[in-house]
């Protein structure tokens, strides 16, 4: 099976075999990052231009080392800074960035949306690093491949998704792969968090609290607070956040024995999730950390047409 | 120039006629209705068969964009919009630059539409000064300058207290004010309505209780002050509840509605169409059943197109920087007329919509047939289809949402003042 895309801009727009495929080149490219010398040529003389309009380290370094493995030539370009000053616009930014030929845009944009512009715009690929409350692909995929890794499938699991998801492109993703794989996804965040139709997006639960999420949930995914949010009138304050809210090591109890503790990073200790739980064996972040590379080695692999090796 | 329009379908509520008859225009005046009429010498003999005539049809809320942004429109690119829709007379909201909120600006609007404008310009004031919501604006030198209505339409009256003043100010100089009722504070930074939709797509929403909430407040200020008062835009079950409720305890309020609000829902922004964006925002599907029900039932008075056009640079950008408003002057008949093939109205009930309430609220001696006014005719053929297509639109602006699409329905002439400004 080929994969079809010129672009990936949400796990909404993929099926559930694309998905699949994405997730399996993964598993089989993460063993070069753990040779000595890791590098292949599969990407050779191919550019890969990661155009970011909001700050990144990690998504943006996670996208640029998996370019790199694969040997495709990577530059930089923190929008942030220079066009956006310039009043330069992103169909202006495009147009020049594409007129320098590189073959797959890596775009972070605070604006929901944002890639769907620029995809119809420019003919080479765009893989979306995040658009603003919208989608951030590449999170979901690592996601579910590090809960595959521990669990061999995805279905039929009970992810508990807690904190802010008005404003969170990561549990949009989340919610989209993990219920076109048949998880079963519980949401609990405050009121003022909770969009309205959630429920709406797919095999998803929105809970009266967080025991309730928890309760049973083979899989936690903590959430990260915008703390600069908190003076918006959502929240009363970071501590009563934690207190009904942040994950410690009593509520996790609750879930299965065992249950896997993930946070999309950075962690805000003491609000979302407790020290106890961050650094227990639970926790999975640097774990999803480790498969962020390999599921964005997938995702640039198979925007430039890579078929799926044979296992 | 002399007129005679022959065996047309004469609707013309204000005098509750359905019915063929022909139509004489006499020196731009309306002459006489009947049956069997003769050209006089000379006349122009339109053949009406099988098209509608009614009286000229009256937009009253539209932004000609002049002075100020002229890039986007102008009064002549305006007006010729307006006559190829089928409007004969329109209502040019003040958020110009500068503001019209002085005679200067509403003289030179009048002037330019009297030299240049293929159709009737009534430029509608401000009611604070800027429109900044903080001091009146100077409503009487306004009116007797030419103004026909005040409003800060594209910015609500905050202050409660101040809208309160306009009101009561408004009411002693025999001037209407027309409302944009919207709550800021639940605005917030939205971009489109609140719902299902906009969890999908990520973008922020505005709840329908931001416009709810300030119709009601601006409904208590018009009962409170006994004063009329007509709400602008309207696109919410809720506002369509409460208006009603205001007019049976004899609220003196009247409102309006744009086909938009009728026609389509905030499942239109899907694929992050910037074309699709305005304020107030497209609603679900029961705002827009219950918009037809308000239009069925008589609450809503008016259909006006909220005409806001942009440039392309406005509206080619990503969802939340793109400018709010959408054109409509060329797509307002069409739209409408689907409301009697849906029989939601009748032909009268629409034309009454389109036409005679619009004049009746802004005091305009004009949106009817009788005999002695001046001779402004929509002659309709309501079952030509057409697509919209942005190079054949007149308005300088193509930021429209219905482009590519089919319509049924046209104008195939407007007459203003007994002459003919176009034919299709």
């Amino acid at each position: 099976m080929a994969f079809k895309h010129k672009d990936i801009i949400g796990l909404q727009d993929l099926t559930r075999e694309e998905i699949e495929l994405l997730l399996s080149t993964a598993e089989n490219l993460k063993e070069i990052n753990s040779r000595d010398i890791k590098k292949v040529p599969t990407l050779r003389g191919k550019t890969v231009v990661n155009l970011f309009y909001e700050a990144s380290t990690r998504t943006r370094t996670s996208f640029e080392i998996a370019a790199k493995r694969l040997s495709a030539d990577t530059i930089n370009i923190t929008a942030s800074t220079s066009s956006v000053t310039k009043g330069e616009t992103l169909s202006d930014t495009a147009r020049n960035v594409l007129a320098m030929k590189p073959d797959i845009i890596v775009m972070r944009h605070s604006i929901s949306g944002a890639h769907h512009y620029l995809a119809k715009r420019v003919s080479c690929s765009v893989i979306n690093a995040g658009d603003g409350a919208h989608e951030h692909p590449s999170q979901g995929l690592l996601d579910m491949l590090t809960m595959r890794q521990k669990y061999g499938k995805l279905e039929g699991l009970k992810v508990a998704i807690v904190g802010d998801i008005t404003h969170s492109r990561v549990a949009r993703s989340d919610i989209f792969g993990l219920t076109k794989m048949g998880a079963n996804v519980f949401l609990a965040g405050p009121p003022t968090m909770m969009p309205p139709g959630i429920e709406r997006l797919g095999n998803v639960t929105v809970c009266k609290d967080m025991r309730e999420a928890v309760d049973g949930a083979d899989v936690v995914m903590m959430l990260r607070i915008q703390l600069e949010r908190q003076g918006k009138t959502l929240l009363p304050t970071m501590k009563e956040y934690s207190r009904y809210f942040g994950l410690n090591r009593n509520l996790l109890q609750l879930a299965k024995k065992d249950a896997m503790v993930m946070h999309p990073g950075p962690i805000n200790r003491g609000v979302e999730l407790n020290s106890d739980v961050a650094d227990s064996d639970q926790s999975h972040v640097l774990k999803q950390v480790e498969n962020g590379v390999a599921v964005r080695m997938s995702m640039l692999y198979h925007v430039s047409g890579g078929e799926l090796p044979t296992e | 120039m002399n007129l005679l329009i022959k065996g047309g379908r004469v609707v013309d509520p204000s005098q509750n006629i359905d019915e063929t008859q022909d139509l004489l225009v006499v020196d731009g005046t309306i002459k006489e209705l009947g049956k069997g009429l003769k050209a006089p010498a000379g006349a122009e003999v339109i053949d009406a068969a099988g098209l509608v005539v009614t009286p000229g049809l009256i937009d009253m809320h539209v932004h000609l964009r002049d002075p100020g942004l002229e890039y986007k429109e102008d009064i002549v690119t305006g007006s010729k919009a307006a006559a190829a829709g089928g409007f004969t007379s329109v209502a040019c909201m003040p958020n110009t630059k500068p503001v019209n909120d002085n005679k200067a600006i509403t003289s030179y609007i009048l002037t330019k539409a009297k030299a240049e404008a293929l159709v009737n310009v009534f430029p509608v004031g401000a009611i604070t000064q800027g429109s900044k919501g903080e001091n009146l604006a100077e409503m009487g030198e306004l009116k007797e300058a030419g103004c026909v209505a005040v409003s800060d339409d594209g910015r609500p009256v905050v202050n409660a207290e101040l809208m309160r003043r306009a009101l009561e100010y408004a009411k002693g100089m025999g001037i209407m004010v027309i409302t944009h009722s919207e709550e800021l504070a639940l605005l917030g930074e939205g971009v489109m309505n609140e719902g299902f939709t906009a969890t999908e797509l990520g973008l922020k929403g505005i709840p329908w209780a931001a416009e709810d909430v300030a119709v009601a407040r601006d409904v208590y200020l018009a009962e409170f002050t006994n004063s009329p008062i007509h709400i602008a835009h309207i696109s919410t079950k809720g506002s369509v509840r409460i208006i009603k409720n205001a007019k049976a305890r004899g609220v003196q309020v009247t409102c309006e509605t744009a086909p938009h609000y009728f026609s389509l829902t905030d499942e239109a922004v899907r694929g992050y169409e910037t074309n699709a964006k305005m304020n107030p925002p497209l609603r679900e599907a029961d705002d827009v059943a219950a918009i037809k029900a308000g239009l069925a039932d008589g609450t809503i008075d008016a259909i006006a197109t909220d005409h806001a056009p942009h440039h392309l640079d406005e509206k080619d950008v990503e969802f939340n920087l793109a400018m709010n408003g959408i054109i409509g002057l060329e797509t307002s008949l069409p739209l409408s007329l689907k409301l009697v093939e849906d029989k939601v109205l009748d032909m009268k009930a629409l034309i009454e919509k389109m036409a005679v309430k619009p004049a009746q609220i802004l005091g305009l001696d004009r949106g009817t047939l009788k005999a002695g006014t001046p001779a402004d005719v929509t002659i309709i053929d309501p079952k030509a289809e057409w697509v919209v297509e942005a190079d054949k639109l007149a308005s300088k602006s193509k930021n429209s949402p219905f482009l590519g699409q089919k319509m049924k329905g046209v104008a195939a002439y407007t007459i203003v003042g007994g002459k003919v400004v176009f034919k299709r």
